[in-house]
Parts: structure tokens; C-alpha cells; sequence
């Protein structure tokens, strides 16, 4: 048998859907706080409203207020106990019978060379047993600039914005003259290096102390320094959205075709058929190379859309 | 080498608490970009060259940039001559 239901409009469900489909607004009950405290800003014309009614509300408010400060010192003193607690409860540093030193890491000291191929450990380790990892963090980046592109990006559909936008742009110049002139030369100088520089962390991620994260990080400042002092007309002849759309998805798809596969045949105890070549030698260790390559085009992107969309709300 | 890990130390605590408590948000910026720098050389010294590139990319350029460009947005940074009419 069936329940009846007669009070459908007052249900949780009902409530709920309506919520869902942005109906009705949850702050309607009574849960408007900033303009009650708005109000009680001035209490000073409150009583000249004359209810009775409003002046009980504000010094629940101020109560309420007071309630708000208090627990947010004693919350915050609370935090700060645990997490001095937890400190002091740490294993000491570098002792032999700390938990951390168990065979995995043996292991990789020990192996890591001759599995991976890679000289450098640390990226043999983030590249090679840990790629599921990075695969996520870049992964993480990506999602992070579509937010920002979300939130911060002008559309150029409505005239209103399109004003705006130019508005925007006026601003900017305002703030920054553009052609600076030593800005310009200081730049002619340094981007080069700070690019070549990038670009050789990225390749000799697997031989030197780098790899794709730093690299990318540099390889997107200089594209910043770039930027600042040619202006967007030059930028957009060599970066436009089109282009990062682009780079950031095939990077991110060879990376997990490529992860994939590697994981595919090493969980059922296949041949991958990577060479690994020698060690030491730039065209080594496998997939770590195009693995750097992939995640520094990724965070260079980033980086580099991060700063337009933050300076102009577009590319 | 203990006195100078021991010096950087301290400075970070310094930088650390000064950003909080720097009136200025362009100064406390600027404080955060050298607490980054020292952080690049602690990491030198602890031998991890990679988070020191990193973090001199990231945490001294990349963040102070998008910090500077959010203050620039919500006008927050006056201009110069701004402040020396106020001084003045």
C-alpha cells in the first residue's frame, strides 16, 4: 500500500526539487545574515522604525556576533593545539627505525636506476612508479585553469561587456605603460635564457635535478616576461586560446595513452617494448622524456593562462 | 653552515609573521616573495634542487605575479603620486 500524500507541497522532496531546479532560494528562511547585519550597522534608526520587534532582533544579532568571535579564537587556538600535538608526536628525522624506511624505498634506491633508466631518482620515481600521481596532478592543473577560466573570463557576446572589456583594457594601460622601452631590452636579453633554460630542466629532467613541474614553471614566467613587455598583439601571433586548448589536451592524452599502456603491460608481466637505453644518455629511459615534455607543456600553458586571465579575463 | 641554516631559519619565521602582520598588502607581497627566496635556499641546502627551481619559479614569480595582478583588479594599489597627495 502506498503512502498518500497529501501535504506534496510542503515535503522534503518537493522542497528539495525546487531547490534543484533553483526555484526557490535557500537564504529565503531566515537565513539572510548579511542584511540583517547590514542593519544593525546603524542601531541608531532602528527605534525610529518603533517595533520593538527589530531592536530584540539586532541584540540577537550583536549576541550572536559576540558568539561568532569567541568561537572562531577558541576553533582557531583548538587548530593549532592538534597540529602542535602531531608535530611533537612526529618520528625523528632520519632515525633508522622511522616507518618511512622500508623496502619500497630500498628498493628504489637500489633498482631504480636499472628499471627506470633514469639517473635522477626523484624523477625516475614521480615519472616512473608514481606516474598514476602526476597524471592526477596535472590533471588537477588543468581543471584548476578551466575554474579560473570560468570565473574570471569576459565574454564578448553582449555590447554591455564588450564596453567593459574595453574599459578593462584602457585600465590596463593606464596602470602599465605599454612599449617600455627598458623593459623591452631588459626582456630581448632575458627571455631567451629563461626560455632555453626551461626548456633544457624539461629535457634533462631525467639526468639533471628538474623535470617537467619546474620547467614548465619557468618556461610559463618567461612567456609572462614576454607578454608584459611586447604586449598581447605579438603574443597572440605565437600563443592564442586556440593554441593552449590544443596543447593541453593532446598532452594530457598522451600522457594517459602512454601511462596506460605502460601499466597495462607491466601489471600482466608483458614486454613494453620501451627501450631504455643508456643511462646517462639524453634519448633514454623510456617514456620518461615525452612523460617531462608533457607535463612542462601543461604547466607553462597554465601558468601563462592563469596570468591573462587574471590581467584581462581572456587570451 | 649551522649559524647560516640557523640565520635562514629565524628570517623565515621573521618573513612569515611580518606578511600577516605588514599593514601594506603590496609590502606583505613583497615579504611573501622573499620568504619565498629563502625557502629556494633552504631547499639548496637540504639537497633538493628540484623544489628549489620550482619553488623560485613558482613561489617567488608565478604567485607574486597573479597576487600583484588581483591587487591592480581591486584597485588596491594606488599610484604613486596617489599616496604623495595623501602625504602630503
Amino acid at each position: 500500500m502506498s503512502r498518500k500524500r497529501d501535504n506534496y507541497d510542503t515535503s522534503r522532496w518537493k522542497r528539495f526539487k525546487s531547490w534543484l531546479d533553483g526555484e526557490t532560494d535557500l537564504l529565503e528562511h531566515g537565513m539572510e545574515a548579511h542584511e540583517a547585519v547590514m542593519r544593525s550597522q546603524d542601531p541608531v534608526v532602528m527605534p525610529v522604525h518603533g517595533e520593538g520587534k527589530e531592536i530584540l532582533k539586532a541584540k540577537e544579532i550583536w549576541r550572536f556576533k559576540r558568539f561568532y568571535k569567541v568561537m572562531s579564537v577558541l576553533l582557531c587556538l583548538g587548530v593549532i593545539l592538534v597540529l602542535l600535538w602531531t608535530v611533537a608526536s612526529l618520528p625523528i628525522t632520519g632515525d633508522a627505525a622511522n616507518p618511512d624506511n622500508n623496502e619500497v624505498v630500498a628498493r628504489y634506491i637500489e633498482r631504480g636506476l636499472q628499471e627506470t633508466g633514469a639517473v635522477n631518482i626523484v624523477t625516475g620515481m614521480i615519472l616512473d612508479y608514481r606516474a598514476f600521481d602526476t597524471f592526477g596532478e596535472s590533471c588537477v592543473l588543468f581543471i584548476g585553469s578551466c575554474c579560473v577560466l570560468l570565473l574570471l573570463r569576459l565574454d564578448g557576446n553582449s555590447k554591455h561587456e564588450e564596453l567593459e572589456k574595453l574599459v578593462a583594457e584602457t585600465n590596463d594601460r593606464h596602470y602599465e605603460p605599454k612599449d617600455d622601452i627598458i623593459l623591452q631590452k631588459c626582456s630581448c636579453v632575458l627571455v631567451p635564457v629563461i626560455l632555453i633554460f626551461g626548456i633544457y630542466i624539461v629535457l634533462n629532467g631525467h639526468l639533471s635535478p628538474g623535470g617537467g613541474f619546474s620547467g614548465g614553471a619557468v618556461l610559463g614566467s618567461g612567456l609572462i616576461l614576454y607578454q608584459n613587455a611586447f604586449g598581447y598583439e605579438r603574443m597572440g601571433k605565437l600563443f592564442t586560446e586556440k593554441v593552449y586548448k590544443r596543447t593541453t589536451l593532446c598532452a594530457l592524452t598522451f600522457y594517459c595513452l602512454a601511462k596506460s599502456y605502460s601499466f597495462f603491460t607491466g601489471a600482466n608481466h608483458l614486454e613494453s617494448g620501451i627501450p631504455l637505453g643508456t643511462p646517462g644518455a639524453i634519448l633514454s629511459s623510456g617514456l620518461i622524456l615525452p612523460l617531462n615534455i608533457c607535463v612542462g607543456l601543461v604547466v607553462a600553458c597554465t601558468m601563462y593562462t592563469f596570468y591573462t586571465l587574471f590581467r584581462k579575463g581572456g587570451m | 653552515m649551522k649559524l647560516f641554516e640557523n640565520i635562514l631559519l629565524l628570517s623565515l619565521i621573521v618573513c612569515a609573521l611580518s606578511v600577516a602582520f605588514a599593514r601594506d598588502l603590496m609590502t606583505s607581497i613583497i615579504i611573501f616573495m622573499s620568504y619565498s627566496l629563502v625557502m629556494c635556499i633552504i631547499w639548496m641546502i637540504l639537497q633538493s634542487p628540484d623544489l628549489a627551481i620550482t619553488e623560485a619559479a613558482v613561489g617567488a614569480g608565478v604567485t607574486s605575479i597573479l597576487f600583484f595582478l588581483t591587487l591592480k583588479k581591486i584597485r588596491a594599489v594606488r599610484k604613486e603620486d596617489d599616496s604623495e597627495q595623501e602625504e602630503g
